[in-house]
């Protein structure tokens, strides 16, 4: 039965799927046929292109480091852009009046050139900047809140008419409760009271029995023995931890999403004592050119493009990026990060040598940062926290002299193989106090 | 044989029978568990605070702690909006420079982290002066100073630059219309683009005069030098080439003509194997009044005073030229002053000899006498040139000033108000004046009686270029951009002569076309400047006529009671006075912190009923006295100096300074008041006082314990004819009725810990080129963030010291031997002989410095008492402290044999009872943010430098390679310019310092105690038969 079922779910999603196939296929054609009939130039093609060798100063709706391409076709003759794109400097000597125009608008900053694309590729991605991508409309999505909002509406309209009914019965039931005791009187039928029967109450018996006291007064001062020592315990312990920062820096998205390594933000993890919050010069490597969000959006959080772009909108704030004219202003406000791991000011902690010599992952102290939305604290900090990473965790010693000699002396005499950080000394109070 | 001399701290101990000595020595706390803030031990007992207050004190201080813990705070981190990129946070960098603040001069290396400089650390690349003292160490301090000048000032309001700037301008150009002179009043600058500027200035304003005047004038020694070669400037010694240094009054290892000679000085100090069998250092001879560190170090000193001193010197001369003069010298001089001739004679051009004294003819005769020798120490011909005052052309001014001749006054890192004698009178004629200017760094007299007020940057906020050795160019670099509204001298000049340049510009372009001649001006700058053949062009010295100054000499008569001016090694000329490093930084002779004083020596107090006596918590206590020069009178508290000339009394620069400061560092008197015509030595007369004044001297805050084998040495001729055995015996104990040394595992009731493995850190200390400067003393507090705890904290015994320098006096025949005299004495008239005869011991001890921190004991006493296990052991060597693990039980200090532990008896930061540059943002900058700021009621001591230790390993780690032996250092090795401190590795077998430990010298402090130090000293030996 089930596994006939099984199969019936599986057909059924085949069949979805041949049938969604065939829709994409159908329209994917219909789109060519169309573009192909249309323009002669392929937008795909153009976006492919366009992203290969325009993207980092280009962008189709804004300026960036050169113009927005969204209707260059239009401004521009089609030759003068094919000799432009394959060599400006020369148009540029060669007194062009629109292209001297263009590049001193743009700070005298040369394009770059591209004698690599064919007519047909410019083509392509002149196609692809005018190319407007059908509106998708998502019906499911607006359907679904109507559907939620029935659904809801009948449940309370089921469960008042069951306290209706409810009401009904109690009503009933103390009714026909009266008319058979009308019944029994008239009918000679004594009633005898029920006899209360004097029972000493059961909080009276508890403070009776001395030795219930005792126990269950042992009991209430060990549980908040219990409760009290927790509460002390986890006082100065931020293990989760989540401030609001002043700029939503999601690093799901950086770190996850975009995969960039955490060293190159965090770059002085490697040299220093301290990992270091990135200065702003290093958020503008990217986002000079990345203006906005064009990711997944998290709509239920209200986590939506628009609010992403806005965040970027307050990094050029902070750093004083002017994104109409692509200059920097000078005006800096530098941001206030709330900081989320604070070590007191009695531990010595060392990313250098934990990162580069001990070559731990961030992950095992910071937890799963590339899918945290927001930061968070994700190991408690404590110092048996440390002390017990330092007595599993074996040093690091291939490819490093320093080790060489200490610890083929060292393992020797405690008879590993391998030695622990704990072994070599990492649990000697100067080495982390001082 | 003198292993088991007797060593005293203090006179009181002289008479074994002082009640308050023995007291001391019995009752090793003499201090009572204090109960209340600070003072006033007498309102506890009237304190209405009982057991059930307190209890509920506690109770609620309980719950206020958990309820302030619920909450952390919210702790924002600003990053850079554009990171530079040498900056990363975490990591220092180091910038060469040079301080030359008219006083001292010193090429450094600075340390900075996030952009502040946080400590001055020696320059190895300096050939000259590149060791600084520990007043450059304590400078960084001053940087962060609150009390700094912040702004420009006119009439003491606050201006703009620009409108200050007019103002100057239209002042100077009236004077120049009315024909008024202009006086510019300098520093020494030693910088040739500022000379270059203000020979520019004069070009451009015929009317300005420019006189330079060093607070503390070497100007007699420059007169000499100037008659003899003809420019003005010192002659330059290397001491190292010295076998026989004779000094006549010259503390060549303070601040004598601007110091840094200890170097050269030290490396001669070590026995050396000389291709023969025996052992050679360097003989130093030491005549002089004030018992200076020169010589505590000596071999053979001689307490005279300044008029004997010269007659010693003109009998030298007449002797070494065979020129007869007729000079009276007591029998026990002569016999020295002969000895002195006997040892020039025998070393020839191995010789040297120097003077301090301020006489023209003084210093032309000691160039003539070491030219005579062929001194291969002396050189002329590369002179220093960090001393420029002229002090005739300063009175010519002053009495200009006072006579109306002058119109207008700019006075340059000097205070003349403050530091000249009768400095009031000089202030009114400022006033009066229709333009004047100071320029500085702080408030200070002569600023306040100007009308402009120009606010210098601090010297680690400028550029800057000196020569401070002829030939020997310097660059100074900024660390830190200028924290307040304020320029330096050198922008003031170019401002005033209209140049475009910024003074950086101005320097390169000098730089390029005038020293560097193709060399690389980023690379001097990297350097800390560059090294080129000497600038002057030098003449062979004029033939004077000596012999009529020498007989003039030779009729030097010592009349009444003679005031020697001097500099102490903490405060210097006292520019500095408001560091509270400095001001709490014990002088290495009179252990006296916080002020300064009237040495005088035992007999002429006692002649002039003056006295010191020790109060029962070990603090000292003198009277005061008054004295006088004409109607100048000044108060001063007496300090008995064992060692002091009879007939000379000797009072400290430096003190006694009100504008600029905290009120916690006005301490101490002027003497600048009675230094009249900048001669240093003066007639005064001495009325005494009954009043006391309150020291803050450590002297007695520990007494030996009868422990007198706390520091050995021995003499050169013992350290060479005999056996280690014989004067550096290992003691030994009974085990068994077997004499056993206590090294030996078999006496050892302790089981060892395994150092074999790894590193296992060392210190040593060798006695002998140690000269007790107390550089290392500032480094320790600069690196450790060490608090201040103030004078009444001092006098409580409660410094914080990690590491103090320990002296000790002893007598040429031993202490018991005088005690033995003392008991067999019968009849008054014997006994009033026999003790002025015992008074001697007092009268010219030898001086012993021994530096002392946490020994690192391998069998820690503390750490076996420690209840919370706070204080334990690492396998590197290092005795370890858990600041944040220790409830405050003291038991470790207790039971510490080396007393090197010091408790946090208050919160000394953001603390209002303790001002000393820790309550504000501007003075916290110094502290290294590696090391933790310790709290109150916390234990704490010496960690070998732990973090810098650690930071080795861990470059070391990180670039994947063996620590090499010269990384290892720690504060006070690194500050140690004569390298008497060595540290590093012992497992390391090739490194100096298990050479070290190897060495015959070598003996761990009171070894019988069986504690097993990581702290070594090499035995002191004496270059005397």
């Amino acid at each position: 039965m089930q596994r006939a079922y099984h199969i019936f779910v599986t057909k059924k999603i085949k069949s979805n799927v041949f049938v969604i196939s065939l829709i994409f296929f159908a329209s994917i054609s219909i789109l060519i046929s169309q573009s192909i009939l249309a323009q002669e130039a392929d937008p795909m093609l153009g976006k492919k292109l366009f992203n290969a060798n325009c993207a980092a100063c280009h962008k189709i709706n804004k300026k960036s480091v050169g113009p927005a391409l969204k209707g260059v076709s239009a401004k521009y003759d089609k030759e003068w852009l094919y000799s432009w794109i394959k060599n400006s400097p020369a148009m540029i000597k060669s007194g062009d009046e629109q292209a001297i125009a263009i590049w001193e608008e743009y700070n005298k900053s040369p394009m770059n050139i591209f004698p690599q694309l064919s007519d047909q590729d410019i083509d392509n991605i002149i196609a692809y900047t005018e190319y407007n991508p059908p509106a998708v409309v998502s019906t499911a999505q607006q359907t679904t809140p109507a559907g939620n909002n029935s659904s809801s509406i009948s449940n309370n309209i089921i469960l008042t008419a069951l306290a209706f009914v409810f009401l009904l019965l109690i009503i009933m039931l103390i009714l026909v409760r009266r008319t058979l005791v009308r019944i029994a009187v008239a009918s000679g039928v004594e009633l005898i009271p029920e006899k209360k029967v004097t029972k000493t109450p059961i909080w009276k018996a508890f403070v009776n029995n001395q030795f219930l006291v005792f126990l269950s007064a042992i009991f209430l001062l060990l549980s908040s023995a219990y409760y009290v020592y927790g509460y002390l315990m986890q006082l100065g312990i931020d293990q989760g931890y989540m401030p609001i920062q002043p700029i939503h820096f999601s690093h799901k998205i950086h770190s996850g999403a975009n995969q960039i390594d955490c060293k190159y933000c965090h770059s002085s993890a490697r040299v220093s004592k301290h990992s270091g919050i990135p200065s702003l010069n290093i958020c503008m490597n990217c986002h000079q050119n990345i203006s906005e969000y064009n990711g997944e959006e998290d709509i239920a959080s209200g986590y939506t493009k628009e609010f992403y772009t806005n965040e970027i909108k307050k990094l050029y704030n902070a750093v004083g990026w002017d994104e109409e004219n692509q200059v920097y202003t000078g005006e800096t406000q530098p941001v206030k990060w709330v900081r989320i791991h604070n070590l007191p000011d009695f531990v010595y902690f060392n990313h250098a040598q934990h990162v580069e010599v001990g070559k731990i992952q961030c992950q095992k102290c910071h937890g799963p940062v590339e899918e945290m939305e927001v930061m968070y604290q994700y190991s408690p900090l404590t110092m048996g926290w440390c002390i017990n990473c330092h007595k599993e965790s074996n040093i690091k010693v291939e490819n490093n002299e320093y080790y060489a000699k200490i610890h083929k002396e060292l393992s020797k005499k405690y008879g590993v193989e391998k030695l622990t950080v704990a072994q070599m000394g990492g649990l000697e109070c100067g080495k982390c106090h001082y | 044989m003198s292993s088991n001399k007797i060593y005293w701290k203090n006179n009181d101990q002289l008479d074994p029978s002082n009640p308050m000595i023995q007291k001391l020595e019995q009752n090793e706390f003499s201090e009572k568990l204090p109960l209340d803030f600070n003072n006033n031990d007498l309102n506890i007992k009237n304190d209405s605070t009982s057991r059930r207050d307190f209890l509920k004190y506690a109770g609620f201080s309980t719950a206020a702690a958990a309820l302030a813990g619920c909450e952390g705070p919210v702790i924002k981190s600003v990053p850079y909006v554009v990171q530079p990129e040498q900056i990363r946070p975490g990591i220092a960098n180091y910038y060469a420079t040079a301080i030359a603040d008219g006083y001292d001069f010193a090429s450094v290396l600075v340390k900075t982290r996030e952009g502040r400089p946080i400590k001055i650390k020696n320059n190895p690349d300096a050939r000259v002066l590149g060791s600084p003292n520990g007043r450059v160490q304590a400078s960084v301090l001053s940087l962060y100073d609150s009390m700094r000048l912040q702004g420009p000032k006119l009439n003491q309001s606050k201006i703009s630059w620009t409108e200050f700037m007019e103002g100057i301008k239209d002042k100077i150009n009236k004077l120049l219309d009315e024909n008024k002179s202009l006086v510019i009043l300098t520093q020494t600058f030693a910088s040739p683009t500022t000379q270059e500027l203000i020979d520019k200035l004069k070009d451009k304003y015929s009317n300005i005069k420019h006189v330079i005047y060093d607070t503390i004038s070497e100007s007699s020694s420059l007169d000499a030098f100037e008659n003899a070669y003809g420019f003005r400037a010192l002659a330059d010694y290397d001491f190292s080439k010295a076998e026989t240094i004779i000094s006549l009054d010259a503390d060549i290892l303070g601040d004598w003509q601007g110091g840094g000679y200890d170097v050269g000085y030290s490396s001669t100090r070590i026995p050396k194997k000389d291709n023969g069998e025996k052992f050679k250092m360097s003989y130093h001879m030491q005549f002089e009044a004030n018992m200076t560190l020169s010589g505590a170090n000596a071999d053979k000193r001689i307490p005279a005073s300044p008029a004997v001193v010269k007659k010693i010197l003109a009998f030298i001369y007449a002797e070494l030229t065979n020129y007869s003069i007729d000079v009276e010298l007591e029998p026990k001089i002569h016999q020295a002053a002969s000895l002195a001739i006997k040892m020039i004679r025998s070393s020839k051009s191995k010789a040297v000899i120097v003077s301090g004294i301020q006489d023209v003819s003084v210093q032309e005769l000691v160039l003539a006498i070491n030219s005579l020798i062929k001194s291969e120490a002396f050189d002329p011909k590369n002179p220093k040139l960090i001393r420029q005052g002229n002090t005739k052309e300063l009175l010519e001014v002053i009495d200009n000033l006072k006579q109306d001749k002058i119109g207008g006054l700019i006075s340059v890192g000097v205070n003349p108000v403050n530091n000249l004698a009768n400095g009031s009178g000089l202030a009114e004629a400022i006033k009066k004046l229709d333009f004047s200017a100071t320029f500085s760094t702080k408030m200070n007299e002569t600023a306040s009686a100007s009308q402009y007020v120009g606010a210098l940057n601090h010297y680690l906020e400028s550029w800057g270029d000196f020569e401070f050795k002829s030939g020997h160019f310097l660059i100074a670099q900024p660390t830190i951009r200028p924290l307040f509204d304020t320029l330096q001298f050198q922008d003031i000049l170019i401002n005033l002569l209209d140049e475009e340049l910024d003074y950086y510009d101005y320097i390169k372009k000098y730089w390029i076309s005038n020293i560097l001649a193709g060399a690389s001006f980023k690379k001097a700058i990297h350097d800390g400047g560059i090294i080129l053949p000497s600038s002057k062009s030098f003449n062979e010295i004029k033939q004077l006529d000596l012999n009529e100054k020498a007989f003039k000499l030779a009729g030097s008569k010592h009349e009444g009671m003679n005031l020697i001016l001097y500099s102490k090694a903490g405060m210097g000329d006292g520019q500095q006075a408001n560091n509270p490093w400095l001001q709490e930084f014990p002088d290495p002779i009179t252990r006296v912190s916080w002020d300064n004083y009237l040495t005088i020596s035992k007999s002429d107090a006692s002649n002039l009923g003056l006295k010191n006596i020790n109060v029962a918590n070990g603090a000292l206590n003198g009277n005061y006295a008054l004295i006088s020069i004409g109607k100048n009178e000044l108060k001063v508290p007496v300090l008995i100096q064992p060692g002091q000339a009879k007939g000379t009394v000797g009072l400290a620069f430096g003190y006694g300074k009100r504008l600029g400061l905290k009120e916690e560092m006005q301490v101490g008197v002027n003497a600048y008041e009675l230094y009249f015509n900048q001669e240093n030595v003066q007639q005064i007369s001495i009325k005494p006082s009954i009043e006391f004044h309150e020291f803050a001297c450590i002297q007695l805050h520990n007494t030996l314990m009868g422990r007198g084998d706390i520091v050995k040495e021995t003499t050169l001729e013992i350290f060479n004819t005999k056996d280690k055995e014989y004067w550096n015996p290992v003691p030994k104990v009974s085990k068994n009725h077997i004499e056993t040394e206590v090294t030996s595992p078999e006496v050892d009731m302790w089981q060892s810990f395994d150092s074999s493995i790894g590193h296992h850190f060392n210190l040593s200390i060798d006695l002998n080129s140690c000269t007790g400067c107390g550089a290392c003393v500032i480094a320790c507090h600069v690196e450790n963030n060490v608090p201040v705890v103030g004078k009444e904290e001092i006098r409580k015994s409660r410094d914080m010291h990690w590491l103090r320098i320990d002296r000790y006096y002893s007598s040429e025949e031993s202490f018991e031997a005088d005690g033995k005299i003392k008991n067999d004495i019968s009849g008054l008239g014997e006994s009033l002989t026999t003790l002025s005869q015992m008074e001697r011991a007092s009268e010219n001890p030898q001086v012993v410095f021994q530096p002392v921190m946490c020994q690192h004991c391998n069998h820690a006493p503390c750490e076996t008492v420690c209840p919370v296990a706070a204080t334990s052991h690492g396998r590197q060597g290092q005795n370890h402290m858990a600041y944040n693990r220790c409830v405050g039980t003291r038991y470790c200090a207790n039971n510490c044999p080396y007393k090197v532990r010091r408790f946090n008896w208050f919160l000394y930061s953001n603390n209002d009872e303790f001002d000393y540059h820790m309550n504000d943002d501007l003075g916290r900058m110094v502290l290294n943010p590696d090391v933790v700021v310790r709290s109150r009621g916390v234990m704490e001591k010496c960690s070998f430098c732990i973090q810098m230790t650690q930071k080795t390993i861990l470059d070391a780690k990180l670039e994947g390679r063996e620590v090499s032996e010269s990384e290892w250092s720690c504060a006070c090795s690194d500050a140690c310019a004569t390298g008497a401190m060595v540290f590093g590795d012992v497992n390391d077998k090739n490194s100096k310092v298990s050479k070290l430990k190897e060495n015959n010298r070598m003996y761990h402090l009171l070894e019988s105690v069986g504690t097993k130090p990581n702290v070594m000293y090499q035995l002191k030996i004496r270059n005397k038969d």
